[in-house]
C-alpha cells in the first residue's frame, strides 16, 4: 500500500512540475507554453466576465439591507472578517496571558493556593465556524460511512437481504434534512441527558442529521460495487475454499472499492450541502449559523459577508471533493476508472 | 473402473422458464494419472460446463465426477482452474496472486520460508521471476496467463483444469504459451484437461483429445488418441505425416460429422473462427453460470 501512496505523491508531482519542465527542456516550448496559457487565461477570462455581470446585476438591485453587494464588497468583507479573526486572537492570547500572570502572583504569596483556570469563552470567529462545520460534517460523514460500508457488502453479497432493503433505502434516500432535523432533535434531547455533556446539542442534531442523509449513496453505490464483482473471482475464491472472511477482505472489498469511493464522494457532498441547513436550524455554531445570524442582524454588511459565506461553503466543498480524490487515488488500485 | 478421473453418466440440466434445458446427457470418460486431454467442440457444446462440473462448480443432475476414489462435491484447491481471462486479483501483484492460493492451500504444512521458495519456484517454472512484484495491468495477456498458471501449479492440483487458458492470447504468444505449457508438463507430469477451440493445439498437447457433439443434450463423439512421441516440436511436427492426420481427423469430425450449427461456412479452414466463438462462448458462459452466482450467497 505505501509504495502506492509513494507512486501517487510521484504522479502529483508530475501533475505541477512537468507542464514547467516541459516548457523549459522540451522540444516544442512554443507549443507547451501555448497549452499552458490556455488553460491559465481560458479560466480566468470566465472569471472576470463573472465579476463584471455579477457587479453591473448586483449594482441595480436595492434590497432593504441597501443595494446587493458587488465583488469589491465582498473582497472587503472577507478582509474584515479575517481582521475580526486576529483581533479575537489576541484578545485570547492577552486574556490568557492575565490569567497566568494572576495565578503566578497567586502563587507566590501562598503556594497551597487554589489556582482557577478559566477557559476563553470570547466569540466565535467566522475561522472557528468554518473549522465546526468541517469537524461537524466529518463527525456525521465518518458515522455514516461506518455505517452504510458494511450494509453495502451484505446487501451485495445476498440479493435476498437486498430485496429487503432496498424499499427503505429508496423511501430514505430523497428526504430532505429538513425533515429529519426535528425528528433528530426531539430525539437527541430524549435521548442525551447528562450532566455534564460531553457534546453540544446542536453538534449531535447537525452531525447526525448529515449522518442520515449520507448514509444512501454509499449503500447503494457499495451493493452495486459488491453484486458486480467479476464472476470469476468468485469461482477463484471458490476453488481456494477461501473462508467468508477471507474472501469479503481479499476479494470483495479490494475490488468494490472503486465504486465503494464513488458513493463516498457522493455521500460527503450531500453531507455537506446538508450541514449548512442543518446548522441554520440547529444552531450549531458553524457556517450555517453564521449565515443565518447575518440573515437575522440585518446590517448593512450582512449581505456581502453571506456571500463570504457562499464562497467559502464552495471553496471547503470543493476542497474536501479532492481531498476524497487523493484518498481514492491513495487506496484504490483500479487507476484506470479516473474520476474526475 | 479403477481410473484415477471418472466421469460417470454426467448429465445436467439447467432450469429455464420453459422446462429444463438438457446441456450434458450421460458424459462419460476415464482419464489416467498423468495424462493430457483436450475438450474440442463448437461453442455450445458444453464444453466449459463439464470443466465446471469437474471443478465441482455446477452439480450434475446425474451421474458424477469420482476423483482418485472420492466423489466430488464442491471445488476445492485439488482441481485448480486456470480460467479463459486468468482471472488474477487486480490489485495484488504476481506475487500476492500466487501467495494467496499458497496460503490457502498450505497454511498448516509450509512455513512462512517454505511458502515464499515455493511462490518463488512457481512463478520461476512459468518464467515470471522477473515480474514477481508487477500487478496484472502492468502484464500482457501471456504473462498474467503464465501467472494464473503459475497459481494454479502452485495448490499442486491432482488434476488441473484449463478453461481456453490461450483463447484470448495473439497466435505468437500462444505457441509461446503452448511451448511453456509442455516444458512445464514434461517436468511435472500433471494430469490436465483443458478447453480448447484450435485444432493444432489440441494436437499438439495432448495424450487424448475428446471431441463432443453439438448440444442440446450433448455428449462425447469421438475420442483421438494421439501417439506422437514427446518432446514434440512443432516445426518438425508440422511435416509429419502422423499429425496432420490427427488434424485432419479432428476438423473431420468438427467440419463435417458435427457441424457448427451457427455458420454455414465451407469447413476448410483449421482454426474455427476463434474471435467469433469466443464472444458467443462468453455469453453461453454467463447463461450456463448463473446458477452459481446465487449459490455464492446461499
Amino acid at each position: 500500500m505505501s509504495t502506492h501512496i509513494l507512486k501517487n505523491l510521484s504522479s502529483l508531482q508530475n501533475l505541477f512540475v512537468e507542464p514547467f519542465q516541459r516548457i523549459f527542456l522540451g522540444p516544442n516550448k512554443v507549443e507547451e507554453l501555448s497549452k499552458l496559457a490556455k488553460s491559465i487565461v481560458v479560466p480566468l477570462v470566465a472569471l472576470s466576465i463573472f465579476l463584471i455581470l455579477w457587479s453591473a446585476g448586483a449594482s441595480q438591485i436595492e434590497t432593504s439591507l441597501g443595494t446587493v453587494p458587488g465583488p469589491g464588497q465582498v473582497w472587503t468583507q472577507s478582509l474584515q472578517l479575517i481582521e475580526e479573526h486576529k483581533e479575537e486572537r489576541k484578545k485570547e492570547v492577552a486574556f490568557y496571558e492575565r490569567q497566568e500572570k494572576r495565578n503566578a502572583a497567586k502563587l507566590e504569596k501562598n503556594p497551597d493556593a487554589q489556582i482557577k483556570f478559566r477557559p476563553y469563552t470570547g466569540k466565535a470567529t467566522y475561522f472557528d465556524q468554518i473549522w465546526t462545520s468541517i469537524v461537524t460534517v466529518l463527525t456525521g460523514f465518518i458515522i455514516a460511512s461506518i455505517i452504510a460500508i458494511p450494509i453495502g457488502i451484505i446487501s451485495g453479497l445476498s440479493p435476498l437481504l437486498y430485496t429487503a432493503l432496498n424499499p427503505l433505502i429508496q423511501i430514505f434516500k430523497p428526504v430532505s434534512p429538513l425533515a429529519w432535523l426535528p425528528i433528530v432533535t426531539m430525539i437527541v434531547s430524549a435521548v442525551y441527558i447528562s450532566d455534564d455533556p460531553m457534546f453540544d446539542k446542536s453538534y449531535l442534531n447537525s452531525a447526525i442529521t448529515v449522518t442520515l442523509c449520507c448514509l444512501w449513496p454509499t449503500i447503494i453505490n457499495t451493493t452495486v460495487g459488491v453484486s458486480s464483482i467479476d464472476k470469476d473471482l468468485i469461482n477463484v475464491s471458490k476453488v481456494l475454499r477461501l473462508s467468508w472472511f477471507t474472501k469479503v477482505f481479499k476479494i470483495v472489498i479490494p475490488s468494490s472499492i472503486p465504486m465503494m469511493f464513488a458513493g463516498l464522494r457522493v455521500s460527503l457532498g450531500i453531507g455537506w450541502m446538508v450541514l449548512i441547513a442543518a446548522e441554520m436550524l440547529a444552531q450549531n455554531p458553524g457556517l450555517g449559523k453564521f449565515v443565518w445570524d447575518e440573515f437575522q442582524n440585518g446590517s448593512s454588511s450582512s449581505l456581502a459577508r453571506i456571500m463570504v459565506a457562499v464562497f467559502t461553503i464552495g471553496l471547503i466543498g470543493f476542497l474536501l471533493d479532492r481531498v476524497m480524490l487523493m484518498l481514492q487515488k491513495a487506496i484504490s488500485w483500479d487507476k484506470n476508472a479516473l474520476i474526475r | 473402473m479403477n481410473s484415477y478421473l471418472t466421469l460417470s453418466h454426467v448429465t445436467i440440466d439447467f432450469p429455464t422458464p420453459s422446462g429444463p434445458f438438457r446441456a450434458l446427457d450421460k458424459v462419460q470418460l476415464d482419464i489416467e494419472k498423468g495424462e493430457f486431454i483436450s475438450l474440442i467442440g463448437h461453442s455450445g457444446c458444453g464444453k466449459s460446463t463439464v470443466l465446471n462440473i469437474i471443478a465441482g462448480l455446477h452439480q450434475a443432475t446425474e451421474g458424477g465426477v469420482i476423483l482418485n476414489g472420492k466423489e466430488v462435491r464442491e471445488p476445492g484447491p485439488d482441481r485448480a482452474v486456470v480460467f479463459q481471462n486468468h482471472s488474477l486479483l487486480p490489485w495484488l501483484t504476481a506475487y500476492e496472486n500466487v501467495e494467496l492460493a499458497v496460503k490457502q492451500v498450505y497454511k498448516n504444512t509450509k512455513s512462512k520460508q517454505e511458502m515464499r521458495e515455493w511462490i518463488e519456484h512457481n512463478l520461476e517454472l512459468v518464467h515470471m521471476s522477473h515480474a514477481l512484484d508487477k500487478r496484472p495491468d502492468e502484464l500482457s495477456g501471456g504473462m498474467k496467463q503464465r501467472v494464473g498458471i503459475a497459481r494454479a501449479l502452485s495448490m499442486e492440483p491432482k488434476v488441473m483444469l484449463m478453461d481456453e487458458p490461450f483463447g484470448a492470447l495473439d497466435a505468437l504468444t500462444r505457441a509461446h504459451m503452448q511451448d511453456s505449457l509442455m516444458e512445464i508438463q514434461a517436468e511435472l507430469n500433471n494430469t490436465v484437461i483443458m478447453i480448447t477451440h484450435d485444432v493444432d493445439e489440441s494436437v499438439l498437447l495432448s495424450d487424448r483429445i475428446v471431441m463432443m457433439t453439438n448440444g442440446p443434450a450433448a455428449t462425447i463423439g469421438e475420442i483421438l488418441k494421439v501417439e506422437l512421441e514427446r518432446p514434440r516440436d512443432r516445426l518438425q511436427l508440422a511435416e509429419q505425416p502422423e499429425y496432420n492426420h490427427y488434424r485432419a481427423e479432428v476438423v473431420r469430425f468438427l467440419h463435417e460429422r458435427y457441424k457448427n450449427p451457427e455458420s454455414q461456412s465451407s469447413g476448410d479452414t483449421t482454426d474455427i473462427d476463434s474471435s467469433n466463438e469466443k464472444t458467443k462462448g462468453n455469453e453461453d458462459h454467463k447463461e450456463d453460470e448463473k446458477p452459481v452466482l446465487y449459490a455464492v450467497n446461499e
